[in-house]
């Protein structure tokens, strides 16, 4: 069910955590919303969920306004970072909540517990606390949770934020798999933008409580719109107007005219990639990032005297610091 | 470390001597003294007519005020700690107000209030309510003397729980009320466990303001405390002996049913 957010603002005291904004989430996509902390991803995605109440602006949840509705009435599936796990009950209590609440028949109950169990892996460990549960179990038995009473939007707030780096790359694939076997919208939340390229197909970058650029993840890394989502979406370093991806930054062993020398001050040796931190002659520095091969090619080693030159460069008319 | 290890046996040794100088010996010592001539003096000093009027007594004000403080105090506590709003520290402050009072002036200011001369009292005894030297009063000097414990204790757990378990059940369709008993009360139920163990030791033990307020008519207004102080008065040590052993026991009910219910949770 697609979502629709207009011109909504949200101040807490002095801070304006949203200022103006308006987001359309098209029905059955996996939307990120990318943002720095205190960028208002957060407090758009509670405002979706009516846990949130904006001072001014509307949300449409599924072509209805939803912007008076209490949350209970809005159809939505929440996944806090922390899981929100209700540690008193077992896995199959949790999951059954939503369950109990709507009066559905025990029989029913029972037999849906067991089907969203079995979709997000559990089987077995229906009748465990939250606290004999590690962290990934935990947040796919909130996932299970939310999905129980069948909502039309589902909403993750930095659903992976507090898992460990390995649980954490797991779990975004099999969001990912999930999402394509429930086709369920779905808005998750994140600051980490490695995630939303590799799990959402669309992009909603936030800043300042403004939404900066929205498209799906090539999109982004391609044609960004400033400076700002530049910066976020991906690493790039700045010489005076012009931004360098350090994928776009040519090394040669020998000056051809259109190079400038630079010095090798630092290699990070990254599996298949290797980067180079470099000083140019006159101080300023740049990143530049090569495969292993041909880092050995050029025999790079720190101290060394090379000359680059940027292959691709972007300038934004407004260039804001990042 | 070894002045570490060697510093623990002297920091027990001088926890645990502290503990029985200056709780284990005088408690002790009651329960020795009240059998100082046997069992048959003490059974027939608390069974005097004035002795169990004075134990039922003091339970029914404890069975009416932990109820009140506790519904109170998780109400308080809830407010207090996820609203913001003008004069919360104020709120915050006056809840400790019992404790920095002593009791026997919490007493005073209550007959102010409600006395025969008082700002209400007048009023309520022509609608035929006696507050003072009477159950209605009692009850009030004790509600108001035990009124932080339950407050105090949920207040952090409160805090620590946070509103997501909260949250979450509102997406789940649950009514903010069933969220609340369902899901936040148990999450906290520690936090009042206790506050209700020490509102009910306090409201057990309570003397001071009830001593004023209560009148200390024997068989009419005089709880347990106050009738171990009537029979001390009196001279009847046994008597005094054997109705402060009533109310160590009934403490330690309280801190064993406790202890239990922690045990059970222990998983």
């Amino acid at each position: 069910m697609s979502i629709l957010v207009r011109n909504a603002t949200r101040r807490f005291g002095d801070f304006t955590a949203l200022d103006d904004v308006s987001v359309e989430i098209p029905s059955g996509s996996l939307t990120a919303l990318l943002g720095p902390s205190g960028s208002g991803k957060s407090t758009l995605l509670r405002v979706i969920a009516g846990l949130e109440r904006p001072d001014a602006g509307s949300v449409e949840i599924d072509g209805r306004d939803a912007t008076n509705l209490a949350p209970q009435r809005r159809g939505v599936g929440f996944v806090f970072q922390h899981y929100a796990a209700f540690k008193h009950m077992t896995v199959r209590e949790n999951v059954a909540f939503g369950l109990k609440v709507a009066r559905r028949p025990k029989a029913e109950i029972r037999a849906r517990v067991e089907e969203l169990l079995e979709l997000v892996q559990l089987p077995g460990l229906a009748d465990r606390y939250p606290s004999q549960l590690s962290g990934g179990q935990r947040q796919r038995m909130a996932l299970a949770r939310s999905l129980a009473v069948q909502p039309s939007v589902l909403l993750l707030d930095e659903p992976f934020g507090a898992l460990d780096a390995r649980v954490r790359k797991e779990l975004r694939a099999w969001l990912r798999h999930l999402h394509d076997e429930v086709h369920v919208t779905t808005v998750f939340v994140t600051h980490d933008q490695e995630e939303a390229m590799e799990v959402a197909d669309r992009i909603v970058v936030m800043n300042h409580g403004r939404v900066e650029q929205v498209g799906g993840p090539r999109d982004l890394y391609e044609h960004p719109s400033n400076a700002f989502v530049m910066g976020f979406v991906g690493p790039v370093t700045r010489l005076g107007e012009l931004f360098i991806r350090p994928h776009d930054v040519e090394v040669r062993r020998q000056p051809n005219g259109t190079t400038s020398e630079a010095m090798v001050e630092r290699l990070v040796h990254l599996g298949f990639e290797v980067r180079a931190d470099l000083v140019l002659h006159d101080g300023q520095r740049l990143q530049a990032q090569l495969s292993r091969e041909d880092a050995e090619e050029l025999e790079l080693a720190q101290g060394q005297i090379v000359f680059v030159r940027p292959s691709r460069t972007r300038q934004f008319a407004e260039a804001p610091a990042v | 470390m070894p002045t570490r290890k060697a510093g623990r046996l002297p920091l027990r040794v001088l926890a645990l001597g502290y503990l029985a100088v200056i709780l284990l010996v005088p408690v002790g010592a009651v329960i020795w003294r009240a059998f100082g001539d046997g069992i048959v003096p003490v059974w027939q000093a608390i069974t005097t007519p004035d002795a169990l009027h004075a134990f039922w007594l003091s339970l029914l004000i404890a069975a009416i005020v932990v109820p009140l403080n506790t519904v109170f105090g998780i109400i308080c506590a809830v407010v207090l700690v996820r609203q913001r709003f003008w004069g919360r520290r104020l709120l915050d402050a006056v809840i400790d107000l019992p404790f920095a009072i002593s009791p026997v002036v919490i007493g005073l200011a209550l007959i102010l209030v409600y006395g025969q001369a008082g700002w209400l009292g007048g009023w309520l005894a022509e609608h035929g309510v006696q507050v003072i030297f009477s159950l209605p009063g009692m009850v009030l000097a004790t509600v108001f003397v035990s009124l932080p414990y339950v407050v105090r204790e949920v207040a952090p757990v409160l805090r620590e729980v946070g509103t997501d378990q909260e949250e979450a059940a509102w997406t789940l369709g649950a009514s903010p009320l069933r969220a609340f008993l369902q899901v936040t009360l148990p999450a906290i139920r520690w936090g009042v466990a206790y506050g209700v163990v020490l509102t009910t030791a306090r409201a057990l033990g309570e003397f001071g303001a009830v001593t004023i307020v209560s009148g200390r008519l024997a068989g009419q207004t005089e709880t347990l405390t106050l009738y171990v102080e009537n029979r001390f008065e009196a001279f009847d040590l046994t008597g005094a002996y054997a109705a402060s052993l009533t109310l160590a026991v009934l403490a330690l009910l309280v801190l064993l049913a406790m202890t239990r219910l922690q045990r059970k949770e222990g998983r």
